[in-house]
């Protein structure tokens, strides 16, 4: 299987991306943001990071980046893309996804392990889990997700709510929210469900060393489930 | 402007110092040339106070490649592999403008790593602020927190281990260490030493603009109550660019195009070409209208004093310019050819076609002042006579609740959460433990890294607090498993111009030096950082250690949560009751007096390394070693990170249980191990004459002492968890 991690200037989960989908089996390549051609891909991953600093809103001057006009294209033509933190962030300002980031309720950056809800299998990231919480990692500072009530009534009745941050055991509630966003959200799915943004990082999720091994089941089922 | 004494001083030169330049030029130095000499003559970069006594640390080992004097201090961890690492400090910018000062410390000393070649891999920081009750602390805190996030997050590089102290001898002027490792392989790591005649000089990174002139006199200057004024002296920082040039430097590190390279820091333009030239023993000659300006009507002044951040100074072989700048203009950062090396020996500017400054660079740098100040000697203060009736009144419940509670033992969850601590994929132990552990990329190695530091020991007698500082980084290394190998040192201080405080800088100095030297823990890298005081009035001495050790399987890697129940706690090391500045003594019986513990660096050694000795036959489960707040304090840690209890049977000694229990004596741990380990376990320990004691059993919930004192989990994790959250929400 074949993927594609996009590379912007202030990436910096890049590497990390690629370190997982080769462990998993992919056949990874790494591609520069100034690139016009996408490489035939399987999966295109939108890595975490700050690209261009941040410093406009987060994710919009990526999302004008050259590649990015070939990941919509692929996107629209029903392909794979996924983006993680500040690739969601890309995700929502290309429009690809619905909604917006903000910054964090409580105005900090937040790095720790969360447990994350799974909403929705009928999709290929999902799909033939047998599990329905995940324990994943976050680390942002603009992962406040925010639309519209339309825009939620849409996304809800869509089932494009992809994962809620919850307890160990489930349960959606407050108090589990780390950053503010609305209904819990952590990660939405375009109408067709074949793009994927999310604030958690499954890549660093991949070795009983680290922080868990949740990100490890993720990868393992995506990759299957791509076959 | 024409140039004499007056305007020399207030350069933050001495009047003798000034006419030493004159003597030297034989002539009077234009404003330009005082400029570079004021930058280049003050304490931060001069080092004038500090050289004589640092001289006598010891920097040599086997295993270092590298010792002080270059851009960081670097190790050797095997397999062709190495560490570059230092610890900085940025405390009076911090103090001005927390934000940027925290941030630009964490920018420039991971510039100082790379520059040698190595990515950085792990950054740790010691942040020491005021009396909580302070109007200014909260503020700085939450400022210099967000800074140290700022920039280390935009970089993508772990924060992996910290230290955060609260003490009235900061309120008016904060500490803010910031250290960063590096990996780079041996055969390729780059020095600032220029080579050649006619090589192009080459100015890559940000554009040059007017902040931060004059920072680093800044550094060298004591704060009154003007110090606002000094606000455009802060420098401001720009993570994104310098995660920009991280990548281009390394991508043209790759290659053999570099010759020399240098960041610019401290006094910027200046002390970088001064450096490459001084080492190579060559002369530089600089067109400054080249140099890629940010602002405009820039003067020569100005390009050569300011500190903007993100910049390099590189020397190329001839004929690699244009690879070079493919690689910069993929990175979109500035690249000029601004100069090039000659053997005129000095260091020449041009401005519109004039020449602005000459000077002999052997002027300004081995003709520098260097002081041998006047200072101190400290006497061991006397031992405290605390009576049995006043320990007798205390229950133990009650003491270690407040003590656990308190703004120096509590945990600082609440500040590393900022920090992303898990990026690059490679973090095996977050900050809270004793050390914060990454492995080496796609290795089974793994390094360990700590920073220390004891400014209520020192400032008690800083000849003991100065060896106790190394002895307790050699302990959090060993406790993770690591073999120590080399330390960097950041030394904390008030004026040197004042006998007691200098006194304070020597003994701390001399303790450092007894302990690196006995425990073959060399230093490497380092900085010094005088003048931390407001008006009359010095910090307590502050010398942060930030030690580094190797651990050759990763999976062998100790962390403190207890792990099992029915397994069996040893104390390792004995307890002799030492309660003088502890920090019970300290708070609860508000006795400030008495001298610190006693370092025994014998013990420290043995006990260390028949530890590790033991971790490496897989006997040891967990492990801590016991610091500040004592025994009672360790295990309450180990039980609330493995959530396990602990039931204890002091040993009927004689000792009172109050300072059995809080008392911090030196070179002690404690370890889990398996109850059937016990025997193999004791004939090692006593083989290597290591005192040791059975501590206690690890029970499912509950720490029970002798059958009378309980405390539960949830209770200590409340008094551990919860005053730093509360204090800053």
């Amino acid at each position: 299987m074949k993927s594609s991690v996009i590379t912007f200037p202030g990436s910096n989960c890049d590497r990390d991306m690629d370190v997982a989908l080769k462990k998993f089996g992919f056949n990874n390549k790494m591609v520069w943001h100034d690139n016009n051609e996408l490489p035939k891909s399987d999966l295109v991953v939108l890595p975490g990071g700050f690209s261009y600093g941040d410093y406009l809103r987060c994710g919009s001057m990526a999302s004008k980046s050259r590649i990015m006009q070939s990941v919509i294209n692929f996107a629209k033509s029903g392909g794979l893309v996924m983006g993680i933190c500040n690739g969601f962030q890309i995700l929502v300002e290309t429009g690809l996804v619905p909604g917006v980031l903000l910054r964090n309720k409580y105005l900090e950056f937040i790095c720790k392990n969360v447990f994350v809800k799974l909403d929705n299998k009928e999709n290929t990231y999902f799909k033939n889990l047998n599990k329905d919480v995940l324990e994943f990692h976050i680390a942002h500072n603009e992962g406040n997700y925010f639309c519209t009530k339309d825009q939620l009534k849409e996304i809800k009745d869509n089932n494009q709510i992809a994962i809620y941050y919850c307890n160990k055991e489930g349960k959606i509630e407050d108090q589990y929210n780390p950053n503010g966003s609305i209904k819990n959200i952590a990660g939405i799915f375009n109408k067709e469900k074949n793009v994927l943004g999310m604030m958690p990082h499954p890549e660093r999720m991949i070795d009983q060393s680290l922080s868990g091994e949740d990100g490890s089941i993720f990868f393992k089922n995506l990759i299957n489930n791509i076959k | 402007m024409e140039v004499n004494e007056q305007i020399a001083i207030d350069h933050g030169l001495k009047s003798d110092e000034y006419k030493k330049i004159c003597q030297l030029l034989k002539r009077t130095p234009n404003i330009t040339e005082l400029g570079i000499f004021s930058a280049m003559w003050n304490e931060h970069c001069s080092y004038k106070s500090s050289r004589l006594h640092l001289k006598k640390l010891p920097t040599k080992g086997k295993k270092v490649i590298q010792g002080p004097g270059e851009n960081a201090g670097v190790i050797d961890i095997e397999d062709g592999d190495a560490i570059v690492f230092k610890i900085e400090s940025h405390n009076h910018p911090s103090f001005i403008e927390p934000y940027q000062g925290a941030a630009t410390g964490v920018g420039g000393i991971m510039r100082d790593v790379f520059t040698m070649g190595a990515r950085p891999i792990a950054n740790l920081n010691s942040i020491h602020f005021g009396s909580p009750q302070h109007k200014k602390t909260k503020n700085l805190l939450r400022g210099v927190v967000h800074g140290i996030g700022g920039y280390g997050n935009c970089m993508g590089v772990p924060t992996i281990a910290g230290q955060t102290s609260f003490d009235s001898s900061y309120n008016g002027n904060i500490l803010v260490n910031a250290m960063t490792l590096g990996l780079v392989k041996k055969n390729k790591i780059f020095y600032s030493k220029a080579a050649g005649l006619n090589k192009p000089v080459i100015y890559v990174g940000s554009k040059t603009g007017r902040d931060g002139i004059h920072g680093a006199s800044m550094a060298s200057a004591s704060f009154d109550e003007k110090i606002e004024e000094k606000k455009p002296t802060v420098q401001v920082g720009d993570p994104f660019t310098e995660k920009l040039l991280l990548e281009a430097c390394l991508e043209l590190m790759a290659g053999d195009s570099i010759i020399a390279i240098q960041d610019m820091g401290a006094a910027g333009l200046t002390s970088s070409s001064i450096e490459m030239a001084s080492k190579g023993n060559l002369g530089i000659e600089i067109d400054l209208n080249k140099v890629p300006c940010r602002e405009t009507k820039m003067t020569p002044y100005e390009i050569m004093l300011s500190e903007s951040q993100e910049r390099m100074l590189i020397v190329l072989e001839n004929g690699k310019e244009d690879i070079a700048k493919k690689i910069f203009d993929k990175w979109n950062l500035d690249f000029a050819v601004i100069g090039k090396t000659t053997n005129s020996k000095n260091i020449e500017l041009f401005f519109n076609q004039e020449q602005v400054a000459k000077i002999p660079v052997n002027i300004l740098v081995e003709n520098s002042p260097m002081y041998d100040r006047k200072w101190k000697k400290s006497k061991l203060p006397k031992k405290n006579k605390i009576k049995n009736e006043v320990l007798n009144k205390l229950k133990i419940k009650d003491v270690l609740k407040k003590i656990l509670s308190n703004q120096n033992i509590c945990s600082k969850e609440w500040i590393w959460q900022q920090y992303d601590h898990t990026v690059m994929g490679d973090t095996i132990q977050k900050p809270g433990g004793d050390s914060g552990v990454v492995r080496v990329h796609g290795t089974n190695k793994a390094v360990a890294a700590s920073v220390d530091s004891s400014a209520v020991y020192c400032w008690a007698h800083p000849l003991t607090g100065g060896k106790q500082v190394v002895a307790e980084s050699w302990r959090n290394l060993i406790s993770v498993g690591a073999t120590p190998i080399a330390i960097t040192n950041c030394l904390n201080f008030g004026s040197p111009e004042k006998e007691d405080n200098m006194g304070e800088f020597v003994e701390c100095v001399q303790g450092i030096g007894e302990a690196s030297k006995y425990l073959n823990f060399p230093v490497v890298s380092g900085n010094v950082s005088f003048y931390n005081q407001t008006k009359e009035v010095g910090i307590k001495p502050t010398p942060s250690i930030g030690g580094v050790g190797l651990i050759k399987d990763y999976k062998k890697m100790i962390s403190m949560d207890l792990k099992e129940v029915d397994n069996l706690v040893l104390i390792i090391g004995k307890t002799e009751g030492h309660i003088d500045q502890s920090l019970f003594t300290r708070t609860i019986l508000d006795e400030k007096n008495g001298p610190p513990p006693e370092v025994n660096l014998f013990n420290e050694k043995n006990n260390g390394e028949t530890i590790l000795n033991l971790i490496g036959k897989g006997f040891v489960k967990s492990a801590h070693d016991i610091s500040l707040g004592g025994l009672l304090v360790a295990i309450s840690k180990m039980c609330i990170k493995g959530d396990k209890g602990i039931k204890i049977n002091k040993s009927k000694n004689l000792m009172n249980e109050i300072e059995y229990f809080f008392s911090e004596d030196q070179g002690r741990y404690l370890i889990e191990i398996n109850k059937e380990d016990l025997k193999e376990v004791a004939k090692i320990l006593d083989k290597n004459s290591v005192y040791y004691e059975e501590f206690g059993i690890i029970t499912k919930n509950d720490i029970i002492i002798n059958e009378k004192t309980k405390l539960t989990i949830d209770e200590l994790k409340s008094y551990y968890t919860s005053w730093l959250t509360k204090y800053m929400s």
